[in-house]
């Protein structure tokens, strides 16, 4: 809680302002029936009906003035909460971005999706309440409590009793329901994540027909939610109708001592009827009160989830003392590098991993599948960092290079495109936000991408939908091409990354890259010997261990596993 | 940058408001709310509650209850003063205990009657908006592609959570509330009625106004809450591109600007926020001000009667009393009003979504396909997912049944597109697809579907386990068959290899398997599937070739004996089929066999042959 608080600092002015103005209106309440009370002891009593309408004038007057202080309380406390909500949500997002690949794998979107939308709601909304109830309640139940005390301190030791028993109701309300609140969360996130699956592989259940599966399945996720709703909300139900009794019977206890001591001759009636409406206004603030503490304690499950995103320890980051200066040649070393994904048991995925590639070089990978190809290249942007052993470039070590500077350098097509909605211009100026009109139609040339995107109508301003679902599988690849090659990296990396394409496409772009890419490092992992025939250097990966290393040539002669990758592509040569 | 949400000819037909979405949202112009009609709204939610029609009256007849024992309760009290008033040692004991029991009494059964209603209340919301998540869900599964694809999936996500939690929240608050403001009203008006109607006409004269303003408080506060709601979506909607897209924000170092349209459409939900709090919080204070008014209306009135000696005083005084009474519970009517119509807001994108055409109405009772080994024509077959681009045009070829056709051609020529007409993920434009003589859009569309075995181009798989992934194909199969069926795809060594291996869960979307794994694993459900159909879209794009060989064979084997349809740009694949048909263009510009196609030295034979020239 305290921490989430400091999301609220910038606002304290308008945060305090909320029950200040609030207290206005509350006094001006107060007002009217002693205005009333004057209307009917004085203006009515003595037939003065300029009295009655002066009076009734202030009261309108007050009323106004009531009316600006509790508008005033709702547009502060409006604002406050609400900045607060915003700025709480944007440092999440700000985290998250923040986040390496092991913390996102931690959270699944759709649990951050929750975290970042209705727990930050539910946050959000007790600090709305707070500022309207949260001062209002205790300065009514503090005022009520002197005023019993002033009138018969005897007959306010009732509340001596009234008071801890209420405490501990709500103790024990608070208690029982925090694990519920907890647990709604949690099941919400399982019901987004259901709904999200069925959105991004709409296609796999339409093409199987398991609409009825899924919906077996939803609805488990969907009953699941409805039960634990139930007895969280439950429990918050009864504790209304509880407390109202042990305050109502508080007031019993009033009626019958009251009567005794009118009995004894301690007390006048009048004063027990006093007493008596000063009990229910304690009774009724004590209640807001405890509903209010209910409220925190359900956001407390919500701010516990908040600060999980908050405080998640994210382990690729720049160190202290890393280096912002860019790249600058390219020289890429592994040196006995060694992998294993967290979490995953098993061996390594890569093992022992050591080879160079000078400035300007292109190396090629090769290997089956599985074989840890794509989780070597991802490796050099660092997205993952290496279990043992170590990465230079330029013969600097990847930790001491400032993540921005390395990969600005780097440009990654990865194995599967991801688009993002927008024209077809914004996605490939993600490579370069700067570039010009005439670089980025370049950039699309040389990815072949140009012809296809000017026979759309809108041409570049073709609007993508979510991860550029209205184009082909090899369009969305030369996208990519694209955006990554508006970079102008010194390391490029091309991660299987014309699987989708056919064959004449491929090799123009094989031939643009060659024109575009002298001095650029490149890395390019791919399954067909055509497209690795004249890289500098093939590395042959086999279950996450160099096999050999060397030209085409050489690899032909003497590596048993290129020759069989070779033997199996034997047949694609047609002439 | 402009808002371009009016241009969008690539977008589908389904895409219609969503104005280009997210990514966008620095150009949003800000929601466009329309007026929906309240009363509809209300009607379809009230259908909702009247599947509990039963339960909802006996929570009205407990809220009776309860609001006339609270009601019961200040009279006894001052009975019990009445008791006290002998004053020093006259008290009447004997009938103040008598009153203390039934106050007693009267909380007790006061606060059973509560407790009853809140609870059954709970129930109620909570069943309503079960059912309305789950006809959400399963209205959701009836749509076809064409929605999907201009939707941001969080868009649709926050409907399902952040809109139907409005409702639930308004069903469980407020509703009982509501009960039983109405019932004090209607008991303090017959009170004040009773006293004075003179007065009571009097201080009722304020009601008009504070119904006007209720009225237009509340259209502002439904269409902030709308705003609001939308803007929300919206959010929603950015979050889960971003997040799911995360490894190309960071490839790119994309953070910062991700983080400024955040903080755009952040701000936005701000400013919709703080509007739709305010009008939904300002109520209370105005009704408050509008109350002391008209008792300084009532205080006029009546003091001007009393003196002339019209009424008494002790009348006025009790009037008075009773009209504060009633002017509560009316306070909290107009507030509830306005409450309300936070769950409109809701109510009305949830229904947004039920009125959404459903891809085949009326399509249950058509005759189902059986599953013998299909023949498959396309008869003239014209496409585009948008009028204005056609995509295919006047493709025609026959597939008999148990041939292999291949599907070649460049990138963006229509090979997929034609698998999606197959499996009627859309619907020709002119022309025909018939299977077996029938055409499809007469078939019952699941007897279709089941009859298609398909890996589709790009693999999706769910966060489940291994098995279940691949028993996604065939629900009923045992795990012995779930086994074999990867062993045909190859996939099982490298799942054995897994730390749990068949029972190891997958992360989202398959994200802790290779590309090639992943497809692997789809191939296995297609073979457990054991479709009279067969459709293979770039299956084995992202695997090497060695283990492309090794499951050639399980290929063919499959491929005996159905119909089967394979996408592929590596001549391995292709070269068995039986009838190759190269499109270009959308056209079927070449057809024949591997060697026909070689030895015609067309477009085919280019294809095929540049990749040694390069
Ligand atoms: N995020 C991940 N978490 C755990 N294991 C992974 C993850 N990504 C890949 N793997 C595993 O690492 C191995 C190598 O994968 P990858 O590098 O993608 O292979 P490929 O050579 O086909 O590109 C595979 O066995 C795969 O299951
Ligand atoms: N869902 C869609 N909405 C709009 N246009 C699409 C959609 N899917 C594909 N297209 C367009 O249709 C054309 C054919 O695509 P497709 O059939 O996927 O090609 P491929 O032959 O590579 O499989 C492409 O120009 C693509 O941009
Ligand atoms: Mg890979
Ligand atoms: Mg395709």
């Amino acid at each position: 809680m305290k921490k989430l608080a400091v999301y609220m600092k910038p606002y304290w002015k308008t945060a305090v302002l909320a029950p200040v103005m609030m207290l206005l209106e509350v006094v001006m309440d107060l007002l009217q029936p002693t205005l009333m009370a004057s209307i009917i002891d004085r203006g009515i009593a003595n037939g003065d009906m300029d009295y009655i309408i002066r009076t009734g004038l202030l009261m309108v007057g007050v009323a106004a003035i009531g009316m600006l202080g509790g508008a005033g309380c709702t547009l502060c406390s409006s604002i406050a909460s609400q900045s607060f909500g915003t700025d709480l949500r944007l440092e999440m997002f700000r985290r998250i971005q923040t986040f390496s690949f092991d913390n996102l794998d931690k959270f699944n979107t759709a649990s951050l999706i929750t975290r970042l939308t209705s727990d930050v709601m539910q946050v959000q909304t007790v600090a709305l309440a707070m500022m309207r109830m949260l001062v209002r309640a205790p300065l009514l139940s503090i005022g009520g409590i002197i005023m019993a005390l002033a009138i018969n301190p005897g007959l306010a030791l009732i509340l001596l009793f009234t008071v801890p028993l209420l405490v501990v109701t709500l103790a024990v309300v608070i208690k029982k329901g925090f694990p519920l609140f907890s647990a709604v969360q949690k099941k919400l996130d399982r019901l987004n994540a259901v709904m999200r699956e069925n959105l991004t592989g709409v296609r796999v259940v339409k093409a199987f027909v398991r609409s009825g599966f899924e919906q077996e399945r939803f609805g488990a996720a969907n009953s699941d939610l409805r039960s634990i709703t139930v007895r969280a909300s439950r429990m918050v139900g009864m504790t209304m109708p509880v407390m109202m009794l042990i305050m109502n019977l508080s007031m019993v206890a009033v009626v019958w001592f009251g009567g005794l001591r009118v009995h004894a001759g301690g007390m006048q009636i009048g004063q027990v009827m006093a007493f008596i409406n000063y009990m229910v206004q304690i009774l009724f603030s004590l209640m807001m009160l405890a509903f209010m503490l209910i409220m925190v304690s359900r956001a407390k499950a919500s701010v516990e989830r908040i600060n999980e995103v908050l405080d998640t320890d994210v382990r690729i980051k720049d160190s202290v003392n890393a280096d912002a200066e860019p790249i600058q040649a390219g020289q890429v070393d592994f040196d006995n590098v060694s992998f294993r994904y967290e979490g995953a048991g098993g061996a390594p995925v890569l093992k022992n991993i050591t080879f160079s590639a000078s400035a300007g070089e292109t190396v090629a990978i090769l290997g089956s599948t599985g074989s840890g190809k794509s989780t070597l290249v991802n490796l050099l942007p660092r997205f993952y960092e290496p279990s043992e052993g170590h990465i230079r470039v330029d013969g600097r070590d990847l930790k001491d290079i400032k993540l921005s500077a390395l990969r600005q350098s780097i440009s990654l097509v990865l194995q599967e495109s991801i688009l993002f909605t927008g024209t077809i211009r914004e996605n490939i100026r993600w490579g370069d936000s700067q570039a010009s009109e005439e670089a980025i139609v370049e950039a699309a040339k040389a990815a072949q991408a140009h012809d296809f995107i000017v026979s759309f109508p809108d041409g570049y301003e073709t609007l993508l939908g979510q991860r550029g679902v209205n184009l082909s599988g090899g369009q969305k690849q030369r996208l990519s091409i694209a955006r990554a090659l508006l970079k102008k990296p010194r390391i490029l990396v091309l991660d299987d990354s014309t699987s989708a394409v056919d064959m004449v496409t491929e090799a123009r772009i094989q031939a643009a890259l060659k024109e575009r890419l002298a001095g650029t490092t490149v890395f390019v992992v791919a399954q067909r010997i055509s497209s690795v025939l004249e890289a500098d250097k093939i590395l042959v990966l086999e279950d996450g261990e160099i096999m050999d290393m060397g030209t085409h040539h050489e690899l032909l002669l003497r590596c048993p596993v290129y020759q069989d990758i070779y033997h199996s592509q034997i047949g694609e040569e047609v002439v | 940058m402009e808002n371009r949400s009016g241009k969008m000819p690539m977008r589908p037909g389904g895409a219609g408001g969503m104005g280009g979405g997210a990514r966008h949202m620095a150009g949003f112009t800000g929601p466009k709310v329309r007026a929906k009609d309240t009363r509809t709204t209300l009607k379809r939610l009230w259908k909702y509650l009247r599947r509990r029609s039963g339960m909802l009256f006996t929570v009205f007849g407990f809220v009776l209850l309860a609001t006339l024992f609270t009601l019961v309760g200040p009279i006894l009290i001052g009975r019990g003063i009445d008791a006290m008033t002998g004053g020093k040692g006259g008290v009447d004991f004997r009938s103040l205990a008598a009153i203390a029991l039934a106050l007693t009494c009267t909380y007790f059964l006061s606060a059973l009657m509560t407790w009853f209603q809140t609870y059954i209340m709970i129930g109620i919301a909570q069943d309503t908006v079960w059912d309305l998540r789950s006809d959400l869900f399963s209205k959701i599964q009836t749509l076809p592609l064409r929605f999907f694809d201009g939707r941001p999936h969080g868009e649709l996500m926050s409907r399902l959570t952040n809109d139907v939690e409005n409702i639930n929240n308004t069903l469980t608050q407020h509703t009982t509330q509501l009960f039983s403001s109405v019932i004090t009203v209607l008991g303090a008006l017959s009170m004040m009625l009773y006293l004075s109607p003179l007065l009571t006409v009097i201080s009722l004269a304020t009601i008009p106004v504070g119904i006007a303003i209720t009225a237009w408080i509340a259209r502002n506060t439904r269409k902030h809450f709308s705003a609001q709601q939308t803007v929300l979506g919206e959010l929603n909607g950015f979050i889960e591109e971003t997040v799911s897209g995360q490894k190309v924000v960071k490839a790119f170092c994309h953070e910062q600007e991700s983080l400024r349209s955040f903080a755009a459409g952040n701000d936005r939900l701000k400013d919709a926020g703080i509007k739709a709090q305010v009008y939904s919080g300002i109520i209370p204070p105005m009704m408050n001000a509008i109350n002391n008014m008209s008792f300084a209306l009532v205080a006029w009135a009546g003091g001007w009667m009393a003196i002339n000696g019209l009424i008494t005083i002790g009348i006025i005084a009790s009037f008075l009393n009773y009209s504060k009474q009633f002017a509560r519970p009316i306070n909290e009517i107009a507030n509830l009003f306005n409450m309300i119509q936070s769950a409109l807001a809701g109510a009305e994108r949830v229904f947004e979504i039920m009125d959404e055409k459903a891809e085949f109405e009326g399509n249950e009772d058509a005759p189902s396909l059986g599953d013998a080994a299909g023949k498959v024509t396309f008869d003239n077959v014209c496409f585009g997912y948008s009028k204005e681009v056609p995509v295919l045009k006047n493709v025609s070829m026959t597939a008999e049944p148990g041939q292999t056709i291949a599907l070649v051609g460049p990138t963006g020529a229509g090979k997929t597109t034609i698998v999606n007409l197959l499996t009627r993920f859309y619907d020709v434009d002119s022309g025909s697809i018939r299977i077996n003589g029938t055409d499809i859009r007469e078939v019952q569309k699941d007897s279709l579907r089941r009859a298609l075995g398909i890996v589709l181009q790009d693999t999706y798989l769910f966060s489940d386990t291994v098995r279940e992934n691949i028993r996604y194909g065939r629900l009923d199969a045992s795990d012995a068959e779930v086994e074999a069926a990867a062993r045909l795809a190859n996939a099982e060594h490298f799942i054995l290899r897994l730390p749990e291996g068949y029972d190891t869960v997958l992360s989202e979307d398959g994200g802790n398997l290779s590309q090639g794994q992943r497809q692997l694993l789809t191939i296995a459900r297609a073979i457990l599937a054991n479709p009279a159909i067969l459709i293979l879209d770039e299956a084995t794009s992202s695997v090497d070739t060695r283990t492309e060989l090794h499951i050639q064979e399980a290929m063919l084997s499959l491929m005996k004996g159905r119909t089967s349809f394979v996408i592929a740009h590596r001549l391995s694949t292709i070269r068995e089929a039986d009838l190759i048909l190269v499109i270009h263009n959308g056209e079927i510009i070449e057809k024949g066999s591997h060697k026909a196609l070689l030895a015609a030295k067309g477009f085919y034979y280019e294809l095929y042959t540049s990749q040694l020239r390069y």
